[in-house]
């Protein structure tokens, strides 16, 4: 791919995902949404450049912050709209919602509403791949807190005892709702810790999308030539919204202004943005707007489920 | 109940086990089986010995101490089409597990739209006697029938516990698979080749007039014996092993409640909010029950499970139990009854010997 088609790719990515969540927060306050959104804005850059280094049979598994991971990855639009609307043409038929994404037609794992839980279930998978022996991988993304969970550390043991295909993702934002890490972590020396499960850790500072893709290519590489198993990035980065809900959240206290306002500097929407032409960029955006636009047509005129719903897909027969 | 007839081969409840995961492991290659300690030399108390040998560390392996994580495992490898048996020696570690399991396992099928299948068995033990204490002899099979998505099965016997094992390995969602330590040593007629023992079909396993007797794993062994003291008496008890409790076979119970005109339901765990009181409710609220119709339950003592001797026997339900309670339900009018000490000795605990 030449330069110029890469930008524009990672662009496309990049404001796909800035524009489907603002369209979620546009949309939030009719209340046709009747889920609890945890929106990527300001965290796009983690998501497109780690599956940008992903091949389309390569698995993520991501968390309830999850929109930024499935339409990196390549999720349906209108299916997630129409998921977040409660419709059965939804990924989930309107059994998951928001926290709940999924799309195994992508190798898109479903994603969980409590912290930590895809973790395991996403080396598992791995374990799987590692079986079939065909090269494919697993990106994990998970929240600074969910290395919180005591599975956090089982899970990095066995992926690294049983050399799993895996790469570990780490979306640094500094905040587990509104605690920030200096209220949680006795050492920032996330990596480190990592580190002595003899995995290699890489720690990203900026969130620069192309330095992640750098790092998650090389890693991705390593894991499927190889069989030394996982590998882990932390991506410090940063939530511009409140923790759930479409609103930004500085008025209350917990961060400041400034802090958005360094985080903005760097944004990797408008970093990318920047190294196209303007009439390329129109183009781009333009073809996102109708895309996403068509989503929600799809997602308002798509019917509900039937109520005798309820009762299917309890068990798989 | 599957006494061998002449010629028959008689297998006791752990070889049944092992026979069952072999032969399923020997006809679908993304069967394979982990857990703390199945592939040391004791192998879950002889359910997995040599299975490593014989299938490879790929496919038979011990894990860290990490029952939560690798219960995630077990999820994730079922996600992408394999059919993990995770076992536990003791169902109370499976306490650990609970996240995994309530959150992901039952749920994943539901909450992706159909878009994944969580074939996983996770076999545990519940354990009893011998000292084992408030923390080895838990039966925490109602917590998981609580959750729509996971199935629950009790086998009591070797067949059925060969039989169940298949159909659990077979079914395409999460199948707590519960054992129950004394039965590991008792012996009936267990078929060579494979078969699967559907769940949510319960069994008459002795029929009777007077009374119906539900037994939950270990206490139908308990509940027939008590079936024999009771016929010294002229009381006649129908027998059921529900043999999975998630789906029920509700209407089996209801069918032969109508017979007898009474229902006494054994389970061995606690009573309260437990499988004993579900039953009874789905009895009781049945429109197809004929008539009043006199129910009780027994379980553990409400209290932690004691190691001392005495205080174990007063923890435990037992066929001397049973059989009064039965006798006090069927002739309310009678004096009092229990049976004599001597014939109450069960002869599967005889052979059971701890510490483990
Ligand atoms: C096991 C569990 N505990 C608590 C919660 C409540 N909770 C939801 S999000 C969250 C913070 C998680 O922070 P982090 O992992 O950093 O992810 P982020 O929201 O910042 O993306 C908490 C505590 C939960 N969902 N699950
Ligand atoms: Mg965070």
């Amino acid at each position: 791919m030449s330069e110029q088609l890469d930008l524009r790719f990672l662009y496309r990515k990049l404001r796909q995902i800035r524009r489907v969540e603002e369209e979620i927060a546009r949309i939030y306050p009719s209340d046709k949404i009747k889920s609890p959104v945890h929106l990527s804005i300001g965290q796009e850059s983690v998501s497109v450049g780690v599956c940008s280094a992903l091949r389309d049979d390569d698995v993520v598994a991501a968390t309830y912050r999850g929109h930024a991971a499935y339409i990196a990855k390549g999720g349906s639009l209108s299916r997630m709209f129409a998921e977040l609307y409660g419709k059965v043409t939804g990924c989930g038929t309107g059994k998951g919602g928001s926290m709940h994404l999924v799309g195994m037609d992508k190798y898109i794992l479903g994603s969980s509403a409590v912290v930590g839980t895809t973790i395991p279930i996403s080396i598992g998978y791995a374990l799987a791949l590692k079986r079939e022996g065909s090269g494919r991988v697993v990106a994990s993304f998970f929240g600074d807190g969910a290395t919180e969970e005591g599975v956090f550390y089982e899970s990095l043991n066995f992926a690294a005892l049983h050399r799993l295909p895996i790469l570990f993702v780490c979306e640094n934002n500094a905040y587990a709702i509104h605690s920030p890490l200096k209220k949680r972590w006795a050492s920032t020396q996330l990596c480190e810790r990592v580190r002595t499960y003899g995995i290699p850790a890489i720690s990203i500072a900026d969130s620069d999308v192309l330095e992640i893709r750098q790092w998650a290519s090389e890693a991705i590489a390593g894991l499927r030539r190889s069989e030394t198993g996982p590998a882990f990035l932390e991506c410090h980065t940063y939530r511009w919204r409140e923790h759930v809900g479409p609103n930004e959240d500085y008025q209350s206290g917990y961060r400041s202004i400034a802090e958005l306002q360094n985080w903005k500097e760097k944004d990797q929407v408008e970093a990318i943005g920047v190294r196209l032409l303007p009439s390329e960029r129109a183009e781009i955006d333009a073809e996102i707007d109708a895309e996403i636009a068509a989503a929600v047509d799809f997602a308002e005129s798509s019917p509900f489920p039937g109520p005798e719903e309820v009762l299917t897909h309890v068990y798989a027969s | 109940m599957y006494t061998p007839a002449n010629g028959q081969r008689s297998l006791r409840y752990v070889d049944a086990l092992r026979e069952a995961t072999i032969q399923e492991m020997e006809r679908d290659k993304s069967v394979f089986l982990f857990g703390l300690d199945v592939d040391d030399h004791k192998g879950i108390q002889g359910s997995t010995i040599g299975l490593q040998d014989r299938f490879g560390p790929e496919r038979v392996f011990g894990t860290p101490l990490s029952e939560d994580a690798m219960t995630g495992v077990a999820i994730g490898a079922a996600m992408a089409g394999m059919r993990p048996i995770h076992v536990h020696i003791r169902m109370d570690f499976v306490l650990l597990c609970m996240n995994q399991l309530v959150n992901m396992a039952a749920k994943a099928h539901y909450m992706y739209g159909g878009q994944v299948r969580v074939p996983i068995v996770i076999r545990c033990m519940i354990g009893k006697s011998w000292g084992q204490g408030a923390q080895h002899s838990q039966a925490l099979h109602s917590m998981f029938m609580h959750v729509p998505g996971l199935k629950v099965v009790m086998p009591s016997n070797a067949h059925d516990a060969k039989g169940c094992l298949i159909a659990a390995i077979r079914d395409d969602n999460p199948v707590l698979f519960i054992e129950h330590r004394l039965l590991y040593s008792t012996e009936c007629y267990v078929p060579e080749e494979p078969y699967t023992v559907e769940m949510g079909r319960a069994r008459i396993c002795a029929s009777g007039t007077d009374i119906t007797l539900v037994g939950i794993s270990n206490m139908v062994m308990e509940c027939l014996r008590a079936r024999d003291l009771l016929s010294e008496v002229g009381i006649s008890a129908e027998v059921i092993d529900p043999i999975s409790l998630a789906p029920l076979d509700i209407d089996a119970i209801l069918n032969s409640v109508n017979r007898t005109g009474g229902l006494l339901v054994v389970d061995c765990a606690w009573t309260n909010c437990g499988a004993s009181a579900e039953i009874l409710a789905r009895i009781s609220e049945s429109p197809k029950l004929h008539g009043p119709v006199q129910m009780e339950r027994m379980g553990f003592a409400f209290s932690p499970c004691p190691p001392s001797p005495p205080l174990e026997q007063a923890f435990y339900p037992d066929p001397s139990k049973i059989a009064a309670k039965v006798h006090s339900m069927v002739r309310p009018l009678d004096r009092e009854w229990s049976p004599d000490p001597e014939k109450t000795i069960l002869s599967h605990e005889l052979q059971f010997r701890g510490p483990f």
